[in-house]
């Protein structure tokens, strides 16, 4: 009995240093970070640098929620993992990041702690981290900084800002989603009225409004992005309430998608593709690509420049792009609709009005 | 806005709250505070939807998350029990330790997909009766039946049997309980023991039928704790653990109503245009459970009610009594 209850001591205790030990996952171990430094060939008079390989570029990134969360914090993994593989792998194009960071005071300890690393870029990827990145970036003036989702750089010069035109795929969800409810009746999921989400809401409103003026948009701002069963409540309340078309978005919708699909309510998905949840609902997914903003941030770092600018992810240079889901039989005139409005948008001839 | 829709919802979501704040309520009536329920409830949730996702099972997945969140809730048993450290620091360690177990174990379940779930139905005759059988017989889940089943046996069992008798004396006066031959040790760990289980059960209602799925520590996301406030509110009384549940999951479902369409009442809804007089309305189920507990706390008074006299106090043997 002694012994069982010392078991049970040190498993309570390996647990916790478990769960400690959970939060700043890194992956990819750093392969060669150091040049073998050529002491040898600095002795003949041949230029020592040439013969060394080139250092990997180094990034970090600090994430709100998990890096397979279908959602905002995949977009931006996901987006660093296609250029690593552009780039040639790890060797060339290091990746470490911290997930699940929904305390700021954590993120914060985060980014000064990889910047003290040496990281080449340290990227914030979430909005609330901007006041922290604001107080720790002057400190490093060698290192670069990007946060979003925003186009405001505090004027520094070494913090690049990057944000996505959501209401642009917002805007073909909802023109896509008026045209295949039948009831007239449109939910959406939300989590709180700031940035992304409230652009995205309200370009699918739009976008509704214009191809069905009659349809009704219920709109829940749950007021969380983290409340998974609030969400899926949510979810039955507008299907109750006669909708047969849901979205939603931030990461809690995943409690959302698994209510609609038990009902066999259509699905519109942004931030990742999300598809991969409920296969036979799923119709769109707005995903960003948030390659566009960090290829030119990265060949700014190249030339010397390490912040003070902004860029946009939209359609038009390929930073949102509409993904359909292959196994949802989309009729053909929705399709031609959907594509209309893209195409809409990226030459001007759709402006979406916000409120 | 319809109340039989929103009061039908509130039971369903309620009896997540129901069963963890039952469980709480047999381990304060037994003089352990346990704050862990957060993480037994999380143990819950990702076991069965572990054992449903691998056995295509969900009772078995119930009965696994029950044995589980039991076991997991015995650690705090024996801290707090056998060496009489203070409960609400090892309550809210055991909260860690839950959460930390089932995100590692519940890796990958997430893309799991959808899983058997615990089936819902409608009770023949009662679900005829006006307004109520809408809200409590139709189409529920079973496991929201076991709670109608769960909540007056509890009370029965509580206050007018012998067992009963003797987790409230070991709860209200363990050197008198000690004295007359009962075993403080055991009760306390074996109430300790049914309380996680119920909390399992709470999770496992939670990933099984409510909210089908698992979403990491999102799964629960905070109801453990209203579950140990709701034991605060019922004032540690079964029947009024389940009102008080199935009041606040009625709540937080109206809350819903209310913002999502554009007109209420036939004006235009001020909720939907704007948004931020939302966060007003997400106060409401904790303001209200603010004002029960004022007015419940003055009858309590009246009728000498109240926290079992010995909560979060460690019985040590033969120690001299205050």
């Amino acid at each position: 009995m002694k012994k069982f209850a010392w078991f049970l001591t040190l498993a309570a205790v390996l647990a916790m240093a478990l769960s400690a030990c959970g939060a700043p996952a890194a992956t990819e171990a750093p392969a060669a970070t150091e040049a073998p430094i050529t002491t040898e060939a600095a002795a003949t008079e041949a230029p020592a640098t040439e013969a060394a390989p080139a250092e990997p570029f180094r990034v970090a990134v600090v994430m709100p929620s998990a890096i397979n969360d279908l959602a905002f914090s995949q977009s931006m993994y996901d987006a660093l993992m296609r250029i690593q593989e552009e780039m040639g792998g790890p060797e060339a194009f290091e990746v470490v990041y911290s997930e699940n960071m929904f305390v700021v005071d954590d993120a914060a300890a985060a980014i000064r702690d990889y910047a003290s690393q040496g990281y080449d870029l340290v990227i914030a990827h979430g909005s609330q981290y901007g006041s922290s990145l604001q107080e720790i970036a002057p400190d490093f003036p060698e290192t670069s900084f990007a946060w979003g989702t925003t186009a405001d750089t505090f004027g520094q010069p070494n913090i690049f800002a990057y944000e996505a035109a959501s209401q642009e795929g917002g805007y073909v969800n909802g023109v896509l989603a008026a045209t295949l409810s039948t009831s007239g009746v449109i939910g959406v999921v939300g989590p709180i009225e700031v940035g992304d989400a409230k652009l995205y809401v309200d370009g699918f409103k739009a976008g509704v409004a214009a191809t069905k003026p009659d349809a009704v948009v219920n709109v829940n701002y749950i007021g969380s992005f983290s409340d998974v069963a609030l969400a899926s409540e949510a979810a039955t309340t507008h299907i109750s309430a006669g909708a047969d078309v849901l979205t939603g978005t931030a990461q809690m919708v995943v409690g959302a998608i698994g209510k609609a699909e038990e009902s066999g309510a259509l699905w519109f998905g942004t931030q990742s593709n999300q598809t991969s949840l409920a296969p036979s609902i799923v119709v769109a997914s707005q995903v960003y690509h948030w390659e566009v903003a960090l290829h030119e941030m990265l060949a700014l770092i190249e030339a010397g420049t390490l912040g003070g600018q902004s860029f946009k992810a939209n359609l038009a240079n390929g930073g949102e792009v509409i993904e359909f889901n292959p196994d949802y039989a989309l009729p053909d005139d929705a399709k031609a609709q959907a594509d209309a409005a893209i195409q809409g948008i990226i030459d001007g001839t759709i402006t979406i009005a916000l409120p | 806005m319809d109340p039989i829709v929103i009061l039908s919802a509130g039971v369903a979501t309620g009896t997540v709250l129901f069963f963890a704040a039952l469980g709480e309520v047999f381990a304060e009536r037994s003089g352990v505070l346990n704050l862990g329920v957060e993480g037994m409830m999380l143990i819950g949730a990702m076991s069965a939807f572990s054992v449903a996702n691998s056995l295509g099972n969900p009772w078995l997945g119930i009965v696994v998350a029950m044995i589980a969140a039991g076991l997991i809730s015995q650690i705090h048993a024996y801290i707090v029990i056998t060496l009489q450290a203070d409960q609400v620091v090892s309550g809210l360690a055991l909260t860690f330790v839950g959460t930390g177990i089932s995100l590692v174990l519940g890796e990958g379940l997430s893309k799991a997909g959808t899983v058997a779930q615990i089936p819902a139905l409608s009770v023949p005759l009662l679900s005829q009766i006006p307004f109520l059988g809408p809200i409590f017989f139709t189409n529920q889940s079973v496991l929201v039946y076991l709670g109608y089943l769960i909540a007056p046996l509890a009370w029965y069992y509580i206050n007018r049997t012998r067992p009963g008798l003797h987790l409230r004396a070991v709860g209200e006066y363990p050197s008198a309980a000690d004295a007359l031959g009962i075993n403080v040790f055991a009760l306390r760990y074996w109430y300790v023991f049914v309380g996680g289980m119920l909390a399992g059960l709470g999770g496992a209602t939670l990933s099984l039928a409510v909210s089908p799925g698992w979403f990491s520590e999102l799964t629960t996301n905070g109801q453990g704790w209203i579950a140990v406030g709701l034991v605060i509110f019922a004032q540690w009384d079964p029947i009024r653990a389940a009102l008080g549940s199935y009041a606040f999951g009625a709540l937080r479902r109206m809350i819903l109503d209310i913002q999502g369409p554009l007109t209420l009442f036939g004006f235009d809804n001020p909720f939907y245009y704007n948004s931020y007089l939302g966060f007003f309305l997400q106060m409401i189920p904790y303001a209200f459970t603010v004002i029960v507990l004022v007015i419940g706390s003055r009858e309590a008074i009246r009728k000498r009610l109240g926290s079992p006299a010995a909560l979060g106090v460690p019985y040590i043997r033969g120690e001299r009594g205050k």
